[in-house]
C-alpha cells in the first residue's frame, strides 16, 4: 500500500510511563508501553490490533486518538499530522476519528440522559441545536437499534449491550470516517457481542467506515477484520491479511495466540497447546528479542538481538527465524 | 434488541428522598433545623421585646409571664435575643460555609483534574490550611481583618476551604479515569465543558452533604469566636455573645448561659442529624 491511500498512517510511535518510586532512594522505572509502532490503515478498511493484556494496544490506539500525547512518532490522519495538531485543526480531527471503549458502564455519564449525551457534540461542533438536534439523534439511536424512547432515559436504565450501542451512537454524532474501538466487545456477554459485531459490521458498511479495531480476541479479529497487526510487548511482531496471518502464522507468538483460541471441534478436545510463561513486564523487557524466553525457536542470536522488521508484500514479521 | 422493554424504574432522586423521610432520626434533624430557621425567620414577629431594649429596672429578672426566660444583666428579653441571635448564626455559618463549598471546591475539582506537580503544590498548600485548628484560624483571620459579618463570613469559610477541597478532589481523581471523561475529550469538549457539565454534577452531592455537616461546626466556630469577643459587636445578639454575657453573670442568673447553649445544641444536633441522613441516602453501599 502506498502512503497517499492511507486513511491513517502511525510512524514509529512511542509511548512511555516513568514511575519513580522508593524511598529513601527513588527509583525512577520507564515503562516502554509503545516502543515504535508503525502500520498504515486504508479508507474503509477494518485494521485488528490483537495482542495479550499489557501488550501496549490500548496506549497504542489512545496515543494515535490523541487522547495522550506520545512521546515519539508521527501520526497522519488524511495527509494532516495529529501529533503536532492544537487548537481549531485538532477541533477538526477529532470530529474525524472517534472512540468506542470497552467499558459501557463508564463510558457514559451517569447524570446525563442519552438524549443529552447524543447532542451535545452536535452542539459543541455546530452541526446541530434544539428540535434538528433532537431529531438527529434520534435517527442515531434507530441506527444502532434503539428505541426513539431512550431519549429521555438515563444509562443507568440500560444493560450493558444497550449502552455500548449509546456509546457507538455517540461517536457516530459527529460523522467520523475513522472509529477506534478499543475492546468494544470484551466486556459483554457472548449473544450480546455478536449483535454489537453485527452492528458495527453494518455500520462500516453502510457509512464507509474505517475502523482500527483493538482486541486480545482472535475470533473477533477474524471476523471483523481484513488486515491484522499482532503487538507484543510494545511492538508490532506481525502485520498481513488477517487470512494470512492467521492462516499461515509466521511468528512463533502469532502461531502460539492461534493456537490458544479454542476451536469448536469435539474430535480435537484437549488438544491446546500450553501456554509457555507469562508476557514480560514492559518495565524491563528481556534482551533482544522481548519473546525469545517463551519462544520454542529461540537461539543465541535471539538473545541478543532485536530481529529486524523483514516487509513481505502486504505485511511483515520479525522474527530472526520465522516459521514458513 | 429493539423491543426489549424500557421499564420506568422510579428516579433515583425520589427514591432518595422516599429513603430520607424513612429514617426517624433524619426527620428529626429536619424539625430541630425547621424550628430554628422558623424562630430566625419570624423573629420580628415572635419575639415579645426589642432585642435591644434595655430595662434597667428588670435587669436579671429569672423567667416568669412578661419575660418567658427572663432578662439579662441590661434587663433585655433573652428570648427576644435569642430570635434575633438565631439569624447572625444561619446566616454566618450559611454564609461561610457556602463560600467555602464554591472555593474550595473548584480548588479541589481544578487540582484533582490537573493532577501532576500542580495537584501536589496545592494540596500541600491545603494541608497547611487544614494544620491549623478551625478556631486559631478564625481568630488570626479575625484579628487581622476586624470583626464584621462580612469578615466572619471569611474567616470561617476560609477555616472550610481546606476540608472542601479534599473532599472535592478525590472523587474527582476516580471520575477523570472514567471513560465518559476520554469520550468527551475525544469529542473535543472543552476541559471548562468537561469541568462544568461531566465532573461537577457528578460530585456535587458530596459536597452538599458535607455542607450541612460542615455548617454544624461553622455555627459553633461562630459561637466560639463571639464568646471570646471576636464575633459580631454587641449589642447585635449573637448565640456566642450571649454566652458570654451569661458567662459574667453566672453567680447572679446561671441561666443566662443555659438558654444559647441550649439553642447552639439544638442546631447543631440538628445539622449533623440531617448531614448524617444525607450521608446514608447517598452512599449507594449503605442498604437500608
Amino acid at each position: 500500500m502506498t502512503a497517499s491511500e492511507a486513511l491513517l498512517e502511525v510512524r514509529d510511535l512511542a509511548k512511555h510511563f516513568t514511575v519513580t518510586k522508593g524511598f529513601p532512594r527513588p527509583v525512577t522505572t520507564t515503562v516502554r508501553a509503545v516502543d515504535g509502532v508503525s502500520f498504515e490503515v486504508a479508507r474503509g478498511e477494518a485494521f485488528g490490533l490483537v495482542g495479550e493484556s499489557g501488550c501496549g494496544k490500548s496506549t497504542a490506539a489512545r496515543a494515535v486518538l490523541r487522547l495522550i500525547p506520545p512521546d515519539a512518532g508521527r501520526v497522519r490522519f488524511a495527509g494532516i499530522d495529529v501529533t503536532d495538531a492544537h487548537g481549531s485543526t485538532l477541533q477538526r480531527l477529532r470530529r474525524r476519528m472517534q472512540v468506542v471503549f470497552q467499558d459501557p458502564y463508564s463510558s457514559l455519564n451517569p447524570r446525563r440522559t442519552i438524549g443529552q449525551a447524543l447532542t451535545e457534540p452536535l452542539r459543541v461542533h455546530g452541526l446541530a441545536r434544539g428540535r434538528a438536534a433532537r431529531d438527529r439523534a434520534i435517527s442515531l439511536l434507530e441506527e444502532v437499534g434503539l428505541p426513539p424512547s431512550a431519549y429521555d432515559r438515563h444509562p443507568h436504565e440500560f444493560s450493558g449491550g444497550q449502552r455500548q450501542r449509546v456509546g457507538i451512537a455517540r461517536a457516530l454524532s459527529v460523522e467520523p470516517e475513522l472509529i477506534v474501538a478499543d475492546e468494544p466487545v470484551s466486556a459483554l456477554d457472548v449473544s450480546v457481542q455478536a449483535q454489537v459485531l453485527l452492528l458495527l459490521k453494518d455500520l462500516q458498511t453502510r457509512r464507509g467506515l474505517t475502523f482500527v479495531f483493538v482486541s486480545h480476541d482472535l475470533g473477533v479479529i477474524r471476523w471483523f477484520c481484513s488486515r491484522v497487526a499482532v503487538m507484543y510487548l510494545g511492538r508490532i511482531v506481525e502485520t498481513g491479511s488477517v487470512s494470512g496471518v492467521f492462516g499461515a502464522p509466521r511468528h512463533p507468538y502469532t502461531r502460539m495466540l492461534r493456537d490458544a483460541s479454542p476451536i469448536p471441534d469435539p474430535a480435537i478436545r484437549g488438544q491446546l497447546p500450553r501456554i509457555v510463561g507469562e508476557i514480560p513486564s514492559a518495565a524491563n523487557p528481556p534482551t533482544g528479542c522481548h519473546f525469545h524466553p517463551r519462544c520454542p525457536r529461540a537461539s543465541d542470536l535471539c538473545r541478543t538481538a532485536y530481529p529486524e522488521w523483514r516487509a513481505d508484500g502486504d505485511g511483515g514479521v520479525a522474527c530472526h527465524h520465522p516459521v514458513d | 434488541m429493539t423491543d426489549v422493554a424500557l421499564s420506568a424504574p422510579p428516579s433515583p432522586r425520589r427514591a432518595m428522598i422516599g429513603r430520607l423521610v424513612s429514617n426517624p432520626t433524619t426527620v428529626a434533624g429536619v424539625v430541630l433545623c425547621s424550628i430554628i430557621l422558623a424562630g430566625a425567620l419570624l423573629a420580628p414577629w415572635l419575639s415579645p421585646h426589642d432585642p435591644l431594649e434595655q430595662n434597667i429596672v428588670d435587669r436579671l429578672a429569672g423567667p416568669g409571664s412578661e419575660y418567658l426566660l427572663g432578662t439579662d444583666q441590661f434587663g433585655r428579653d433573652v428570648l427576644s435575643r435569642l430570635l434575633w441571635g438565631a439569624r447572625v448564626s444561619l446566616l454566618v455559618s450559611f454564609l461561610s460555609i457556602a463560600t467555602a463549598v464554591v472555593v474550595g471546591g473548584a480548588i479541589g475539582m481544578i487540582s484533582g483534574y490537573i493532577g501532576g506537580r500542580f495537584d501536589l503544590v496545592t494540596m500541600q498548600v491545603m494541608d497547611v490550611l487544614l494544620s491549623f485548628p478551625s478556631l486559631i484560624l478564625g481568630m488570626i483571620m479575625v484579628a487581622l481583618l476586624g470583626s464584621s459579618v462580612t469578615n466572619l463570613v471569611i474567616a470561617i469559610a476560609l477555616t472550610a476551604i481546606a476540608p472542601f477541597a479534599r473532599i472535592a478532589r478525590a472523587p474527582v481523581l476516580v471520575l477523570k479515569e472514567r471513560a465518559f471523561i476520554e469520550a468527551g475529550r475525544a469529542l473535543g469538549f472543552s476541559h471548562l465543558r468537561i469541568l462544568l457539565v461531566h465532573v461537577l454534577p457528578n460530585i456535587v452531592t458530596d459536597l452538599l452533604v458535607m455542607g450541612t455537616l460542615w455548617m454544624a461546626t461553622a455555627v459553633r466556630t461562630e459561637a466560639s469566636l463571639s464568646f471570646i469577643g471576636l464575633g459580631v459587636k454587641p449589642p447585635t445578639p449573637t448565640w456566642g455573645g450571649m454566652m458570654r454575657d451569661g458567662f459574667e453573670n453566672i453567680l447572679d442568673s446561671a441561666s443566662l448561659c443555659i438558654w444559647p447553649g441550649l439553642a447552639i445544641l439544638v442546631l447543631v444536633l440538628g445539622l449533623n442529624l440531617v448531614g448524617d441522613g444525607l450521608c446514608d441516602v447517598t452512599d449507594p453501599k449503605a442498604t437500608q
